[in-house]
């Protein structure tokens, strides 16, 4: 009786576990059939019809120079390297002083952060937009830079609590030695905080990517279109033309797809951490 | 030259302190600060954007969209995308939990869960368009399993479409609560589950008083943040259905009010009243959680 019982949870559990995977999957795969298919293929099969070919890539020839989706990758690439960069470095500079300094202003500096994470960006983005209009920025990448290296307590939070576990006696050996703060920064805490820098990397580069919003307010100029801009492109002129938008949906995922796969470890450890505030 | 070695210790703290938290203060103020005083003045204009000059009207700009129906519609709205954040925190918990425990195969289900959330809004946006579309890929599924009946304008039947955008909505966002609820049941002890083992506990006990405690406070949090999550939409209706037939978000309405129609004034007063929301709700969340602790 009782094992009898045990092997019904057992074949629910995993009843339930391959629905869920097909629920996550079937939307996704079903846009990789249609993007293989002929025209006159796609017209005359279902959605969940296997292509015929599986080679046939002309619909992704077409999506990506129609779509001129290489100056997407290249407009992206600029703007997620400088904004990681740039997030990388302020962040783990205020970490560090916060963390190893005890100063008047610190509890306020903290704070100032932490305010700013209650205000989300969507709201102030009227009045964002007069200011960046106002610097003359707007319709420049470095709009959406500048705006990605703003407000970031989660970069902060990461460094602080690795540097929590870097033990201060070996700042004071260093200092000892004569090595300056601006040495112990850069010789000692940044090489230490290495796997933080990649959680960060992580996180952030995800989001960038993946935004849609800053890019589509302050870029509108076509040159300056990124991944989700220029796929964004797509909706009308390609309305009838599914197998191309398909291809263009699978070009804007197969760089996330094999990131995930090769960074699976990281981007599960980044999550948890980037997530828990 | 100068030399940051040549200083004492007590000027060269000075000097970091100043160094390294300059930018990064300018930054904080000039994009998260300014913006909210600006945003604050304006609410209180009838200013369209470009003219120079711009006219106080008090709380004219209030007063219309509480009471204006159509500007409160999108509340309506955003209630869809709220019950369906439950739905969606259900799921995550179950398959947070039964993935907490020996399962084949349970790196590969994880990964396949989790996937989506890594995933481009636009590109989320699009895959739905296609899932729901006449003869797209939900259709198909449902005359695959002999229920044609229901097929249907997934998209266009007004009692419909926000059901649908909110499905979509799920699909994205369950696999950032699964992971969430994974790391903090996988903080829980092997030793815990053991000795309940022994104890005769089953999976059912076990969920209720090991795991379901220990995700307690994360669980708290993302029901708070449900509701300004609710409010935040954009992305998918956007995308999707370009807020048409009554599938408007409150940020898809404010953007259109600030930069389609100019009306500055009324949109910054529209991102007042969404920025009081949000706050409330973290003080609730705060309040919660330090009682909690």
């Amino acid at each position: 009786m009782h094992t009898l019982k045990y092997t019904t949870a057992t074949i629910f559990k995993y009843l339930t576990l391959i629905l869920g995977a097909f629920a996550a999957l079937i939307p996704i795969v079903v846009v990789l059939f249609a993007s293989l298919k002929t025209n006159a293929e796609y017209a005359n099969t279902g959605p969940l019809t296997l292509p015929e070919n599986w080679l046939n890539f002309s619909n992704y020839t077409k999506a990506f120079i129609d779509g001129k989706m290489l100056l997407g990758f290249g407009n992206t690439v600029f703007i997620v390297v400088i904004s990681i960069a740039g997030a990388t470095l302020t962040g783990s500079m205020v970490a560090y002083i916060l963390a190893r300094f005890k100063f008047r202003g610190s509890k306020l500096l903290m704070g100032a952060f932490l305010l700013a994470t209650l205000i989300p960006a969507v709201t102030t983005q009227v009045a964002t937009f007069q200011i960046i209009n106002a610097l003359d920025l707007f319709n420049t990448r470095w709009a959406p830079i500048l705006m990605y290296l703003g407000t970031d307590i989660i970069a902060v939070y990461i460094f602080m609590q690795f540097l929590d576990s870097i033990s201060e006696s070996l700042d004071e050996s260093a200092m000892l030695d004569g090595a300056s703060y601006w040495t112990i920064y850069g010789r000692i805490i940044l090489p230490l905080l290495k796997p933080a820098i990649v959680t960060v990397i992580i996180v952030k580069g995800v989001n960038i990517y993946n935004d849609f919003y800053t890019p589509f307010l302050y870029m509108p100029k076509s040159d300056l279109q990124v991944i989700s801009t220029a796929l964004f492109k797509f909706k009308g002129p390609y309305g009838s033309q599914w197998e191309v938008i398909c291809a263009a949906i699978m070009i804007a995922i197969i760089p996330t797809l094999v990131a995930f796969v090769a960074l699976q470890k990281y981007i599960y450890n980044g999550f948890a951490q980037g997530s828990v505030k | 030259m100068f030399k940051l070695s040549n200083l004492s210790y007590k000027n060269q703290r000075i000097f970091i302190i100043l160094a390294f938290s300059i930018v990064p203060v300018v930054l904080l103020f000039t994009f998260a600060y300014l913006p909210v005083i600006k945003m604050f003045q304006y609410s209180f204009t009838n200013w369209n954007g470009l003219s120079k000059n711009m006219e106080y009207v008090g709380f004219d700009n209030y007063k219309t969209i509480f009471t204006k129906p159509e500007y409160f519609a999108v509340f309506k709205v955003s209630l869809y995308y709220f019950v369906a954040t439950f739905v969606q925190m259900g799921l995550a918990m179950y398959f947070a939990t039964i993935l907490s425990f020996n399962v084949r195969m349970k790196n590969l289900f994880k990964g396949i869960l989790f996937f989506p959330t890594l995933l481009n809004g636009v590109a989320i946006g699009f895959i739905f368009l296609f899932f729901f579309k006449p003869d797209g890929t939900l259709d198909t599924l449902l005359q695959f399993v002999g229920l044609e009946s229901l097929q249907q304008k997934w998209l266009l039947n007004p009692n419909l479409n926000n059901i649908s955008l909110a499905g979509a909505s799920l699909w994205r966002y369950m696999g950032m609560n699964f992971i969430i609820f994974l790391g903090a049941i996988s903080s829980v002890s092997k030793d815990v589950y053991e000795a309940s083992d022994i104890d005769g506990a089953n999976r059912w006990h076990q969920f209720l008083h090991i795991i379901l405690p220990s995700i307690k406070r994360i669980l708290q949090l993302n029901l708070i943040l449900a509701i300004s999550g609710a409010i935040g939409v954009f992305e998918i209706p956007f995308v999707m259905t370009g807020g048409s037939n009554g599938t408007s978000t409150f940020v898809i309405q404010t953007v259109d009010v600030a930069f389609k129609y100019s009306k500055l004034g009324l949109a910054s007063a529209l991102a007042v009243i969404l920025l009081f929301i949000v706050i409330l709700v973290t003080i609730v969340q705060r309040i919660l959680i330090k009682e909690e602790a």
